[in-house]
């Protein structure tokens, strides 16, 4: 059944309570297990209520599927500076310097070697290097707000970059977008790919998100809220996040793993 | 057996990944110039039939003999002023990334996958909050498992519509009349 559409105009306490009676009703000895991600639908998030599909989604249990591997890249896709976001450019960028790592696994905890890591986001203003963001902050002329690596052996990733600003959008009234920094994510497998959001631990605009909040539970939310690592942060150069990520899904590995016991 | 580690929760792609994800070249899986490149090309659609213009289309695939190993090189970067450097021109990756257009309009050149009648599409967009995998069927074949367990008009969403001689259409409308077959892995 379609969720109906929230009305226009809606403030950010009319708001808080849409999520909290999201989180209630997938709380509810009838709602589905593991919400590990957000709803197909999710009304509080109103963008999505034209373009989610109606019809669940067809499984597909099928050992040969293509689907259970995936696209490999390599050296010659990113260059040794493409993880630093503050030296694309002739100038420095604006804002606070910070390093972001962490390790990506598959579900078994294994590491995700060689994959492609790509991130983006707004620059310390809240402002995106996009023509169509028309916020009213400035654009920094030292900042695209994209980067890319390949994780490591250990599955490790790591950006330097400066930590973006909040930004207003127009999903209700006085709607802000907690800071955030996108990113996206390849397994072994296509169907471990993962587009997500990582968030600053602490930011006062973390209850108020609806974004944040189509993840109805509260433990897999956590999950995209990153640590702050003191160890991580560099004298007299840029404070340290660490930020690990599991990708979700079968592939071939797993399945082959499955097949051994 | 290990736990399974609880995976981290899916996003939306927002907007505005437009300066960030596609790339020169994204589109031109199929080596330059080879006879056999095919078109494979459509709109997406919302709910309210109408176009989506900031949709991300990924398209994963086998190569011609079959391989699943895909290569590197999608994405090349020149290492001397780390702009985007196209394809190498040669190589097969089974990797096409494309954002839709004003229009709601996308496009990739490719090669005929080896082995299965379909290449594997993952769609993103704003709205969306998990992207979503379908399938673009260059021909329906009846002992298909997935074109098997579909009725008639559910499967007709995954067929792509060839335009001969060498493209094929294939629309995806996310919701509502028509709406396309949409699939879950698990």
């Amino acid at each position: 059944m379609t969720p109906l559409p929230l009305p226009d105009g809606l403030t950010q306490q009319e708001m808080d309570a849409e999520l909290a009676k999201a989180e209630e009703a997938a709380r509810a000895p009838a709602a589905p297990t593991a919400p590990y991600h957000p709803p197909i639908a999710y009304p509080p998030y109103r963008s999505t209520h034209h373009r989610t599909p109606h019809a669940p989604l067809v499984a597909v249990r099928d050992p040969e599927a293509v689907e259970l591997t995936g696209p490999v890249f390599g050296g010659t896709d990113v260059t040794a500076l493409d993880h630093d976001l503050t030296r694309q450019h002739a100038g420095e960028p604006i804002g606070e310097r910070i390093t972001v790592t962490g390790r990506v696994l598959d579900r078994r905890g294994r590491p995700v070697r060689g994959q492609l890591v790509e991130l983006w986001q707004a620059n310390s203003a809240g402002r995106y290097a996009h023509r169509l963001d028309q916020h009213l902050a400035p654009l920094d002329p030292n900042f695209t707000g994209f980067g890319r690596c390949l994780t490591d052996d250990d599955g490790t990733y790591s950006f330097t970059t400066v930590r973006p600003g909040a930004y207003p959008w127009r999903n209700h009234i006085n709607a802000w977008r907690p800071a955030h920094l996108h990113f996206s994510f390849f397994g072994t497998a296509f169907t471990q790919r993962l587009v997500t959001q990582m968030y600053f631990p602490g930011d006062p605009l973390l209850p108020h998100d609806p974004v944040l909040h189509s993840v109805t539970d509260e433990a897999a939310r956590a999950r995209l809220v990153a640590a702050y690592d003191h160890g991580l942060s560099v004298p007299e150069w840029s404070l340290g996040y660490r930020w690990d990520v599991v990708l979700d899904g079968p592939s071939a590995t797993l399945t082959e793993e499955d097949h051994a016991r | 057996m290990t736990p399974l580690h609880a995976p981290t929760p899916s996003q939306t792609i927002g907007p505005f990944y437009g300066n960030a994800l596609p790339f020169a070249d994204g589109g031109e899986i199929a080596p330059r110039a080879h006879p056999d490149a095919i078109t494979l090309h459509g709109y997406v659609y919302d709910g309210a039939a109408e176009p989506v213009p900031d949709a991300l289309v990924e398209i994963w695939q086998p190569a011609p003999d079959g391989s699943r190993a895909g290569a590197h090189g999608s994405l090349r970067r020149d290492p001397a002023t780390g702009r985007a450097a196209g394809r190498d021109g040669v190589t097969f990756t089974g990797f096409g990334r494309v954002p839709t257009d004003a229009d709601g309009h996308w496009a990739v050149r490719t090669l005929p996958p080896g082995g299965v009648p379909y290449l594997s599409v993952a769609l993103f967009a704003r709205g969306l909050l998990h992207h979503l995998y379908t399938r673009a069927y260059l021909r329906d074949e009846p002992a298909d498992r997935l074109l098997a367990s579909l009725d008639a008009g559910r499967r007709a969403t995954l067929l792509a519509l060839p335009e001969p001689p060498r493209a094929y259409r294939f629309d995806m409308r996310l919701q509502g009349e028509g709406e396309t077959v949409f699939l879950g892995f698990s």
